[in-house]
C-alpha cells in the first residue's frame, strides 16, 4: 500500500535523480564514503566519462582492490569485481588478455596500488597492457583508520607513524610514467570537468594509462594534518594547482605548502600493446 | 619439442613424454585456454610447454610477475569466459593461498597444477614431496572446500589434467591437481585419445535474461550458473561474504547460508567426485592406502606381501579432496589394520584415523622428502601390523 510518507519519499527520489543514475546500482546507496571524501566526486566524473566515450556499456568490466576507494566497482551497473587487496590489476590484467573486446578499469587506492600491489603496477605499465588504472591518492590507508601509505607526505601523522613519518613518499604518476605507461595524468577531485575529460581520454587511449586523483581524507588523513574539512583541502588544491600538460612527472612531486602540479603528463601514441602482441604470435603462424 | 609447434589441442597418438608435459598436453586437450604463471622448479616444463603451444592454439600465455599475480590473473581470465589455469610448486602455491580463497568464495573455475617437491621454505627444488597435502585443503584462511587430484602415472597426469578442468567447471571451483616431482620428471608412454574420445564439460550459462539474473543464485545442485563480463548480465562479484545478487552482507546469517553452500556443493558430492583405485582389497587384512607416486611403491609392497602370505590391499587415493570418508569407514570394517603410506610427516593419515575412528591399528609409512619409498620400506610396515 502506498502511504503518503511513501509517496513523497519515492517522488522526491525521482525528482532527486541524476542523468546518469543508470549506471549506479541504486538498491547499494548510500555510499560509505565520509563526508568532504572526494570519492563521490570520482564516480560522478567516471560515470559521466564512460556515456562521454561512446563505447558500448555491456564491454565495461571495473575491476578494484580493498579500500575505500576499492568500493567504487560496486556501486557501478556494469560488470563489476572486487578482488583481494593489492590484486585487481593482474586480475583485469587476465580479463582483458582473456577477452580483449573488454573496456577494464581499475580502481584503487594509492595504499592498495602501490603498496601491496606495487609490483603488479609497474609491470602492468611495463608491460602496457590496454587497461585503464584510475587510482584515488588520499595519502593514508583510509578505511583501515588512518595508518602510512607509500605516499603519505614526509613528517605527516599517520596512526602508525606517530612521531611523524620518516619516510619519503612515492610520486606516483612519476613512477608509472618511468615504468613505461603511455597515458599519466593527475587531478585533484576538485578539478571534476578536466578529471572527466581526462578519463574519457585514458579509457580510449591505447595501452596501459593512469591517472592520479588527489583526493581530501578528512576523517583519517587531514583532521590530524592541518586539513580538518574536506572544505579545507579544497580549498587547498583551489589555490594551490597549476596546470603543467607535458611536464616531466619527475618533476611533480607533491609537497603540501608548495604549489600542486595536475595535468596530462604523459600522452604517447603508437606504441604496441600486450594483447596486440600476444595475438600477433598466432597470426605470424598462420602465414 | 620442436621450434614449430603443432597447431591443434589433442596430439592423438602415442607419445613418450614426461608428466609435467603430459599435464600440458591434458589441460590443452581439455580446452584451455589461458595460462598465468611463473617459473618454478620442479613444475617450469608446464609453462615451457604452453607457452610454446597455446599462442597458436588462439590462447593466452603470460608469465606474471609472482605467483600472486598468476593466481589473480588466471581468476580475471575465467571470469571473461576462458578456461584458465597455472602451474607451480611448494613456494609458489603458498602465494597463490589468498587469491585459491577469493576463486573459492567467487566460485570461480580455475586449475592449480601443484608439482610437490619437499618443504618447508625453498627446501629441495628439485625433489619430490608429499607435504601440501593439507595445504591444498586448509592453505587459504577460513572455512572452504574444493577439489584435489594426484596422479601416479605420466598417462594419468594427462587423464587428470582433462578431469581437473571438467570437475573445476562442473563445480565452478578452483581445482588444485596435487602431483609431485617424481611424476613430473620420469617419462613414460602417454597415449592421448581421438579429441571425439575426451569427454569436455562446460559451466553452467544462465538461461533466463540479464534483468533476472542473480550472479550467485545456485539452482538446486547447489552451484549458480555462470555470465562473465562482458556479455550483458552485469555481475557483481566480491570476496566479501556476498547474497544471492553477489552484494556484500556483513552479517552472520549471510556467512552461514553462504560459506554452507560453498562447503556443501562440494561435499554433497564427495561419492559423486570420487576416483579411487582398488588393488586387491576385497580380501585385505592389512590395508594400504597411498597417493600419487607412493601408490606405485606401494603396490610393489602389496605383492611382496602377497608372495609372504600377508594378505595385503592398496587403496590408491586419486581424488585426495573431498576426502572419501564414508569409503574408507567401510573399508576398516573389513580389515584388521592400515599402512598410510605418503612423503610427508603424517597428513593423510589424520584424515585416515578420522574416518576409521581409530578402531583398527594405523601405522604411517613415511618420508620427509627428497626420495621415494621403496617397496621393501612399506612392506616393513606392512609386516608389522600383521603381526599384531
Amino acid at each position: 500500500m502506498t502511504t503518503p510518507e511513501k509517496y513523497v519519499r519515492d517522488t522526491i527520489l525521482e525528482a532527486k535523480k541524476h542523468p546518469m543514475d543508470h549506471l549506479l546500482r541504486w538498491d547499494r546507496l548510500p555510499h560509505v564514503w565520509c563526508s568532504g571524501c572526494g570519492l563521490g566526486s570520482m564516480l560522478s566524473c567516471f560515470v559521466q566519462a564512460l556515456t562521454n566515450t561512446g563505447l558500448n556499456l555491456k564491454k565495461f568490466a571495473v575491476v578494484s582492490g580493498i579500500g575505500c576507494t576499492g568500493r567504487i566497482s560496486g556501486y557501478l551497473d556494469l560488470d563489476v569485481f572486487h578482488t583481494t587487496h593489492g590484486r585487481a590489476i593482474p586480475f583485469a590484467i587476465g580479463l582483458k588478455l582473456a577477452n580483449p573486446e573488454l573496456n577494464v578499469i581499475v580502481f584503487s587506492g594509492d595504499g592498495d596500488l602501490f603498496a601491496i600491489g606495487g609490483n603488479h603496477m609497474i609491470h602492468a605499465a611495463r608491460r602496457n597492457v590496454d587497461i585503464t588504472v584510475i587510482c584515488s591518492n588520499n595519502f593514508n590507508y583510509g578505511m583501515t583508520g588512518g595508518q602510512l601509505a607509500p605516499t603519505t607526505p614526509e613528517d605527516a601523522w599517520t596512526t602508525t607513524s606517530p612521531h611523524g613519518n620518516v619516510e619519503p613518499a612515492f610520486n606516483l604518476s612519476a613512477l608509472v610514467a618511468a615504468a613505461g605507461a603511455t597515458y599519466v595524468a593527475r587531478w585533484t577531485s576538485l578539478n571534476a570537468r578536466r578529471l572527466m575529460a581526462s578519463m574519457e581520454a585514458a579509457i580510449l587511449s591505447k595501452g596501459f594509462s593512469f591517472i592520479e586523483v588527489v583526493n581530501p581524507c578528512p576523517t583519517t588523513f587531514g583532521r590530524r594534518n592541518d586539513f580538518d574539512t574536506g572544505l579545507k583541502m579544497l580549498n587547498f588544491f583551489k589555490e594551490h594547482t597549476v596546470i603543467k600538460h607535458g611536464i616531466d612527472p619527475k618533476d611533480t612531486n607533491i609537497v603540501f605548502g608548495k604549489d600542486l602540479i595536475v595535468g596530462e603528463f604523459v600522452v604517447k601514441t603508437g606504441k604496441p600493446t600486450l594483447d596486440e602482441r600476444i595475438q600477433s604470435i598466432g597470426k605470424k603462424s598462420e602465414k | 619439442m620442436s621450434k614449430k609447434a603443432p597447431q591443434n589441442e589433442v596430439l592423438t597418438g602415442e607419445h613418450y613424454i614426461s608428466g609435467n608435459e603430459a599435464i600440458a598436453e591434458g589441460c590443452l586437450a581439455a580446452g584451455c585456454k589461458f595460462f598465468g604463471g611463473y617459473p618454478i622448479t620442479p613444475s617450469s616444463e608446464i609453462a615451457e610447454r604452453i607457452s610454446q603451444r597455446l599462442p597458436l592454439l588462439g590462447g593466452i600465455f603470460i608469465q606474471m610477475e609472482d605467483e600472486i599475480a598468476s593466481m589473480a590473473t588466471i581468476l580475471g581470465a575465467s571470469w571473461a569466459g576462458k578456461k584458465s589455469m597455472t602451474a607451480t610448486s611448494g613456494p609458489g602455491i603458498s602465494l597463490m593461498m589468498e587469491n585459491i580463497g577469493l576463486g573459492v568464495m567467487t566460485e570461480t573455475p580455475c586449475v592449480i597444477i601443484n608439482v610437490q617437491r619437499g618443504g618447508p621454505s625453498t627446501g629441495l627444488p628439485t625433489l619430490v614431496g608429499q607435504q601440501d597435502v593439507m595445504q591444498a585443503r586448509w592453505g587459504s584462511h577460513g572455512d572452504y572446500e574444493l577439489i584435489a587430484l594426484a596422479p601416479n602415472s605420466v598417462q594419468e597426469a594427462f587423464d587428470l589434467s582433462i578431469e581437473c578442468f571438467n570437475l573445476s567447471e562442473e563445480y565452478r571451483t578452483p581445482v588444485i591437481m596435487l602431483t609431485d616431482e617424481s611424476i613430473c620428471h620420469m617419462f613414460e608412454k602417454l597415449i592421448i585419445p581421438p579429441k571425439s574420445k575426451i569427454k569436455i564439460k562446460n559451466r553452467k550459462k544462465p538461461t533466463g535474461s540479464p534483468k533476472d539474473y542473480l550472479t550467485f543464485k545456485p539452482d538446486d545442485d547447489l552451484i549458480p550458473p555462470m555470465a562473465v563480463a562482458g556479455e550483458g548480465y552485469k555481475v557483481f562479484v566480491t570476496g566479501l561474504t556476498h547474497n544471492e545478487k553477489g552484494y556484500p552482507i556483513i552479517t552472520a546469517e549471510a556467512q552461514e547460508i553462504l560459506v554452507k553452500r560453498l562447503c556443501d556443493k562440494i561435499l554433497l558430492n564427495e561419492e559423486k567426485i570420487r576416483r579411487v583405485e582398488n588393488y586387491k582389497v576385497d580380501d585385505a587384512k592389512v590395508l594400504v592406502i597411498a597417493y600419487g607416486i607412493t601408490s606405485r611403491s606401494a603396490k610393489g609392497a602389496v605383492d611382496l606381501a602377497r608372495k609372504k602370505g600377508i594378505k595385503a590391499g592398496l587403496l590408491r587415493l586419486i581424488t585426495i579432496w573431498p576426502f572419501p570418508t564414508k569409503l574408507i569407514e567401510k573399508l576398516a570394517e573389513k580389515t584388521n589394520a592400515i599402512v598410510v603410506a605418503e612423503i610427508n610427516n603424517g597428513q593423510i593419515i589424520k584424515e585416515v584415523k578420522e574416518a576409521t575412528n581409530r578402531k583398527i591399528p594405523i601405522v604411517l609409512s613415511s618420508k620427509l622428502g627428497g626420495i621415494v619409498h621403496t617397496p621393501k620400506e612399506i612392506l616393513m610396515k606392512i609386516e608389522e601390523v600383521a603381526k599384531k
